[in-house]
């Protein structure tokens, strides 16, 4: 199993789940971030006086899925999340040692 | 014979009616600009200082009544009987209605002399000061001790307001000295723009709001709606607060002079918030929402020196420039070091002044150094008797919040609570 972790454009995130659900994903979490990368801040201005903005508001979403379909969700989050600018974000696989349902006890691929 | 005075009797009693109802919602319109100082600045300063700003102004408005109604109407109309009655302790719970106003009879035997209640006229004048004071409030938001500002709303709405307000509307020296200021561009708004002025430069800066090499740091305020509705309201409120100031409304030539300051408050704040829409888009090539509505402010009081001589266009343009004036004051104060949230003492104070050397413009009656003595008399005694009484809470209780309470929020530790518990995170 992998954990696939993405950091994406808000925006984009009806797009991604859409795109990850056509490849079978039943389940994910999202929570709303902020962070920096090349995209970096951006600069606002309050009564004449500007400032920096250094962390950009960014969805995370973690999704655990089976070994056979983690290559296609990858493409799909890709796919769905690219606008070709910068800040479109990045994902990050990780192996995923076992996961459990709560409710039944299932493990493994059964579970994700 | 007889017939004859029955009638005109009912006419003055008719017009007596009128000119105190008249009084009256003008002066429920200035009690609601209440609203408008309070949402501005509840918009204007962050999330966490929110419940104390609100605690502060409602706190404000009603120490203000009850000075106001205990020794400062007395003060600053010393003939008044409505003043004599306030002040008087034998009739607190009895008597109290009636003995304070004019009579039937002496109205009618007045022959239109007394044309209203001496209760709607303290109506009109206690809601006036609870403005001056309100003027304070944002200047010295987010850092200030809630006691300690109440202990000094005491005082100025008590003392330091109604001398001052005694030497022009009270019959006083400036009065008869000839000095113009219908609604109060000086004795209200100047007024409590130096009484800010002292307590900030007593109080300093928010924390972070200059840079260690004395660079401005813009300190966003939380919610804009709020403060475009303040905006708004105190637009409203300022027809109270000018169009009242007419003080009679039962006759025609009176009735046309409420209509045409009306008209010319109006265009005055249009005429402000243009000016200064147009300065900040070209200065810091952004339309900067919160300096367009000080701009809007800034004509208002700018035109209440005198808004019934000038023309609508006239009153355009005087609002207009002082439009232009409170940006630019706005960026010299805080280029000082002089850390004012909202903007008052630019735009009560540099507008106010502003407004009162506008008079001359239109005003035939008014010399330009009763304007500037007028000026300099009323900032130099509340300015100096705010920084003395400053000084003194200062020394007894202090003005300053913990600079741990000033970084958590002064809402947790004055009020015990947020006033958005589900969202606010300290910065």
């Amino acid at each position: 199993m992998k954990l696939i972790t993405a950091i994406i454009k808000p925006f984009k995130l009806d797009d991604v789940r859409e795109a990850i659900a056509d490849v079978g994903v039943k389940g994910i979490t999202v929570t709303e971030v902020k962070g920096f990368g090349r995209q970096r801040g951006h600069t606002e201005l309050y009564r004449g006086a500007e400032y920096v903005v250094d962390f950009l508001p960014k969805a995370r979403i973690e999704l655990a899925v089976a070994e056979d379909i983690a290559e296609r969700v990858i493409e799909a989050i890709v796919e769905a999340a690219r606008t070709g600018k910068i800040g479109d974000g990045k994902i990050f696989v990780t192996e995923l040692e076992q996961a459990i349902r709560i409710r039944t006890g299932e493990t493994g691929p059964a579970a994700v | 014979m007889d017939e004859l005075t029955a009638v005109s009797d009912r006419l003055y009693e008719v017009s007596y009616a009128l000119d105190t109802l008249y009084f009256l919602l003008m002066g429920a319109l200035v009690m609601w600009m209440a609203a408008g100082f309070t949402m501005l600045e509840a918009g204007l300063v962050r999330a966490k200082n929110t419940a104390e700003i609100l605690t502060k102004n409602v706190g404000l408005y009603s120490i203000s009544c009850i000075m106001y109604m205990l020794c400062g109407y007395s003060v600053m109309y010393p003939a008044d009987p409505a003043g004599s009655v306030f002040a008087s302790v034998g009739n607190l719970f009895a008597g109290a209605v009636g003995a304070a106003d004019h009579s039937a009879a002496d109205v009618l035997a007045s022959g239109g002399g007394i044309y209203y209640s001496a209760l709607s006229d303290f109506f009109f004048q206690v809601v006036f000061v609870a403005t001056a004071m309100s003027i304070v409030s944002g200047a010295v938001a987010e850092r200030m001790k809630l006691w300690s500002f109440f202990l000094f709303a005491i005082v100025l709405t008590g003392f330091i307001y109604p001398v001052q307000g005694f030497w022009k509307w009270g019959g006083g020296w400036l009065d008869q000295l000839g000095f113009q200021d219908y609604a109060g561009s000086g004795v209200v708004h100047l007024c409590g723009a130096s009484a800010a002025l002292a307590g900030v430069l007593l109080l300093g800066p928010r924390k972070g709001k200059y840079g260690p090499r004395g660079q401005v740091q813009a300190i966003p305020g939380c919610n804009l709606p709020l403060a475009t509705l303040g905006t708004i309201i105190l637009w409203l409120g300022w027809f109270g607060f000018n169009g009242g100031s007419e003080l009679r409304m039962s006759s025609i030539g009176s009735a046309n002079n409420v209509a045409l300051v009306f008209v010319n408050t109006n265009m005055a704040a249009a005429g402000g918030l243009v000016a200064a829409l147009l300065l900040a888009r070209t200065w810091f090539g952004k339309a900067d929402l919160t300096m367009t509505l000080n701009g809007a402010l800034a004509g208002l009081v700018a035109i209440t020196a005198e808004p019934l001589n000038p023309s609508p266009l006239g009153a355009t343009l005087i609002g207009g420039v002082g439009g232009l004036l409170v940006v630019a004051s706005i960026i010299t104060i805080d280029k000082h070091r002089i850390d004012d949230p909202v903007g008052a003492i630019s735009v009560h104070g540099v507008a106010g002044i502003w407004g009162l050397l506008a008079v001359l413009l239109s005003n035939g009656d008014a010399r330009w150094w009763v304007q500037l003595v007028g000026i300099a008399s009323i900032f130099a005694w509340v300015f100096t008797l705010s920084l003395a009484f400053w000084f003194l809470i200062r020394l007894a209780v202090g003005l300053r919040v913990d600079e741990e309470h000033e970084y958590e929020g002064v809402d947790l530790h004055e009020c015990g609570l947020e006033a958005y518990p589900e969202f606010t995170i300290a910065e």
